[in-house]
Formats: C-alpha cells, structure tokens, sequence
C-alpha cells in the first residue's frame, strides 16, 4: 500500500514537471516570434519613413540622384523580402543606401539647416537605434530558448514534440560600424 | 576571507590588496605621497558586474536583518517587553516608508518641480525613452521635465510599470545622443532592478532601528528603578546603550552601501541595454564637471539622482556617508567594460 501511494506520488511529480518543461517551452517559442514581431514593426517604421526623407531631399540633390535611387530601390527590395536571414540581408543593404545619402547630406549646407531633414533625420536615427534594440532583444530571446532546447533534461522534451532552434537575426557584415546620421 | 574596507568609498575589497578595487585609492598607509598610477582594472563585462553589485547588495541587506534582529533583541529585553518589541518597532518602522512607498513618487516629481512632458514637446526624450524599452521589454515609464540648467536625471516610482523618469532641460541641452541614451538607461536600469522596492525595504529597516534604539533605551530609564532587582544585570544595561548609540549610525552606513551598490548596478544595466559604456561615462564626466547646482534638489532627494546634485559635499565625497560611488570610479568600471 505504502509502496503504490509512493510510486503515484513519484509519477505526479514526473508528469507536472513534464507540463511545466513543455509549457515553458511553449511560452519561449512564443516571447521569440512575438520579438521578431517587434522587429517587423520597427522596419515598417522605417520603411515608411523612407518617402518622406526622399521627397525633402529631392529637390536639393540635383546631381545626386543616384544616390536616392539607390535608398528607394534597397527599400523595394526590403519590402519584398521574406524569412529572418532575406530580411536580415534586405535591412543590411537599405542601412547602408541610407548611410551614403546621409554622407551625401553632409555636403549640403542649406539641407542640413533644413527644419524638416533635421527632424527626419532625428526620426530616422531614432528607427535605426529601435531596430538595433529589438534585434538585440530578439536575439537574446532566441539565445535563450535555443539554450533550453539543448540542456538537459529540457531537451528530451524538445525533441519529442518537435521544437526547432530559431534562427538569430545576423547583423551583415557592412552593416557593423555604428549608423552614422549626425548631421549636428 | 580577509576583507579589507576602503577609507575613501567604503568598497569591501575581497583579497588583501594595496590599493582599492574600487576607487583605486591606496587601502593601508597614508604616507608616500601621491599614490601611484593605477593600474589597469581588469576587463569586466556587465554581467558579472551585475552579479557582483546584486550578490553585495544582499550580502549588506542579511548584515541588515542580524542588526535590526540584535537592536530588538535588546531593546526587547531592557524594556521588558521581549519579543514584542521586535514587532512593535517593525510595524512603526513600516508606516513610513510605505506611505512613501506609495505616494513617494508623486511628492518626489512634486517637490523637484518637475513636468510631465508630452510627446510632441520632446521628440528626442520620447524617442530614446521608447528605443530604450525595445531593448529592455519594460513598459514606457511617464517622462518629466525638470527647468533647471544643471544636468541631472532621476527615476522613481514603486514597479515598472508605475515608473516614471525626470530630466533637466540642462540634460537635454548639454548632452548629446548617445550621452542621453546612456543616463537615461541607467535610470531604468533602476526601474528593472526595482530600486524604489529596495530602498523601502532598506527604510523600513533604518527606521526599525532608529525606532527600537531609541524607544529601548527610554523604557530602560523609565523602568530602571523598579526592574533593578531584575535579570537584566549592568551588561545588559551597557549593551542596551552602546546599541542605542551605535546602531542608529551603523544602519546609515548599511543604508548608504546598498545604495551605493545599487548606483553601480544600474550603470552596469545601462550597458546591457545600450551595449555602449562610452555614452554613459561621458555622460557622467560631463554631469560632474557641470559648475551649475540644482536648486531642487536636497538631502532628501539627493539619492535619486544619477550624480549626486549636492555639490556641498567637498572633501568626504567618498566618504561612508555618501549615496554615491566616487564619479571617477563609475567611469573606471564603465572604461573597463569597453
């Protein structure tokens, strides 16, 4: 009798610490995609942000079109662009297009005393720091649920259901200096 | 473990070292002149920092409880009430600091002169505020303008998610960017590691002690002649009036070390946020050499701040009585975290 009641005790305990293993890899899986989530939100800010810059930039850059063609043919393509490495590949790219247009600002007095580039242009810095944070943020989610997929005894779990490593968002490597977009 | 208090910032070394691990301040010898050339701190990251800042604040909290526990021990037995003491002061000791644990805040903004500040009036605080969330997950806390030239900054509020943060116009106007990002991540770095919780449960003990010392050694007096034949023999009567001295004191050292340490920690939060140490030591350079006072600020707020407004302080600004770690120390730990 004394043995049986131990032996139920020892599976509840068994089975509860199962449901909590599983649930807390549910509730991980789901802070990592609500994280990328975050990300998108971020680079539609920015993607948005996009035509207004151009369309006060335009008239000042005569010789520079160029330039500008380049930042709204990167944010086509960021538009386009599907799964964590495309995007991280499309965002790469537009960062840098919209580095050189700010290099190319620099050059033009009367555009840099302008009231709206410079509110633009704290706009824009402000979006290039919140996509950095929320990749970083997404980044150290998927560290950590990773993690848990590959300790022990987690792991067992993990696998039986199915639960899959996610993927970090890589930062390109032309994209690894700092964003420069002080025009002060 | 042999641990050796430094006579400029209070820091607790851990090996028997010559100078402090700290402030870098030599730790025995005044003589031989000027000391020498530090040398290098160590390379630190902000995780052990963390760790560190987080294991000592509560390795001085449990100092705290044996303190508080040894003061109503004693004032319990001198008065004769025993145990009890030890409840009484406690429950008189928490009126206070939860009153001030829940409307603190609205007095603190209050007394400060400080202004809710809407979206569209400071885009770049808005802005770096809410940056700053994405990187920590925490709620946008309310933001406060304070119209004063000297830079300064300090948060409150008793959860994240009733935080709220105050600047200086003299903070949005003198620092750049990076040097804003970097204060203002440091104060919710107090928001996260929920320091306004903290500094309760540090008031509520301060004011225990204060309390059971003073009330123990009363009734002793008032009590003395008829209890003369009592158990309470001249020990007692001895230790009930050294505590009575001495604890009180000793709870404001325990007080202002924990504060001390939970400074360092938010600095060293403010880092995993922004992963950028430069911003926020520059930003600390630029504060303290700011000849500008703040009129708002006093002894009784002087805490909160990222740099201690108080500008009076002179010598013994590293002294065991101060809220803040040396400046130039931050910095160092911040260097070393580059």
């Amino acid at each position: 009798m004394a043995a049986l009641i131990i032996l139920l005790v020892l599976l509840a305990v068994f089975a509860l610490s199962l449901v909590g293993i599983y649930n807390g890899l549910v509730t991980l899986r789901n802070q990592v995609r609500n994280a990328w989530q975050q990300i998108g939100v971020q680079l539609k800010r920015r993607h948005d942000l996009i035509p207004n810059l151009v369309e006060v930039v335009k008239d000042y850059m005569g010789y520079e079109q160029e330039t500008l063609e380049k930042v709204i043919r990167a944010r086509n393509q960021a538009l386009s662009a599907t799964g964590v490495q495309g995007t991280a590949a499309a965002e790469g790219a537009l960062t840098g297009a919209l580095r050189s247009l700010f290099a190319v600002v620099e050059a033009y007095p009367q555009l840099k005393a302008n009231e709206n580039v410079a509110r633009l242009q704290e706009e824009l810095t402000s979006t290039e720091n919140r996509i950095a944070f929320s990749r970083q943020f997404y980044n150290d989610m998927v560290m950590r649920y990773n993690t848990r997929l590959q300790v022990f005894p987690s792991n067992l779990i993990a696998s039986f259901f199915g639960f899959k490593d996610e993927a970090y968002f890589e930062i390109p490597a032309a994209e690894q200096e700092p964003v420069k977009v002080d025009l002060r | 473990m042999p641990r050796v208090a430094c006579p400029t910032c209070g820091y607790h070394n851990s090996a028997p070292a010559a100078v402090c691990e700290l402030c870098r301040s030599p730790l025995r010898g005044e003589g031989s002149g000027a000391p020498a050339a530090p040398p290098p701190r160590a390379r630190r990251d902000f995780y052990s920092e963390q760790v560190a800042n987080s294991r000592d604040s509560w390795v001085l909290m449990a100092a705290f409880v044996v303190l508080v526990v040894a003061v109503a021990w004693v004032a319990g037995e001198a008065s004769g009430l025993g145990p009890a003491g030890l409840l009484f002061g406690v429950a008189f000791g928490s009126i206070g600091s939860l009153l001030a644990y829940y409307a603190g805040d609205r007095m603190v903004l209050a007394a400060s002169g400080a202004v809710e500040a809407a979206p569209g009036r400071e885009p770049v605080l808005h802005n770096i505020v809410e940056e700053l969330c994405l990187a920590s997950g925490l709620p946008k806390p309310r933001l406060h303008v304070i119209e004063a030239v000297a830079p300064n900054a300090f948060a409150t509020g008793r959860s994240p998610a009733h935080a709220s943060v105050a600047v200086t116009r003299g903070l949005l106007q003198k620092l750049s960017r990076d040097e804003l990002q970097g204060v203002l991540a440091h104060e919710l770095g107090h928001v996260r590691n929920l320091d306004m919780r903290f500094a309760t449960l540090v008031g509520i003990l301060v004011g225990t002690v204060a309390l059971l010392s003073d009330w123990g050694w009363r009734s002793r007096r008032f009590r003395g002649a008829r209890r003369s034949s009592g158990r309470a023999g001249g020990g007692l009567v001895l230790l009930a009036l050294l505590l009575a001295i001495f604890a009180p004191l000793a709870s404001r050292l325990i007080q202002m070390a924990i504060s001390r340490r939970r400074e360092l920690l938010a600095d060293a939060s403010a880092v995993e946020l922004t992963r950028n140490p430069g911003g926020l030591a520059a930003a600390l350079r630029r504060i303290a050499a700011d000849p500008a006072g703040l009129e708002v600020a006093n002894r009784a707020t002087q805490h909160l701040y990222i740099v201690n407004p108080v500008k009076a302080f002179g010598m013994d600004s590293g002294a065991l009585f101060s809220t803040h770690p040396p400046i130039e120390a931050r910095i160092r730990i911040l260097e070393s975290m580059m």
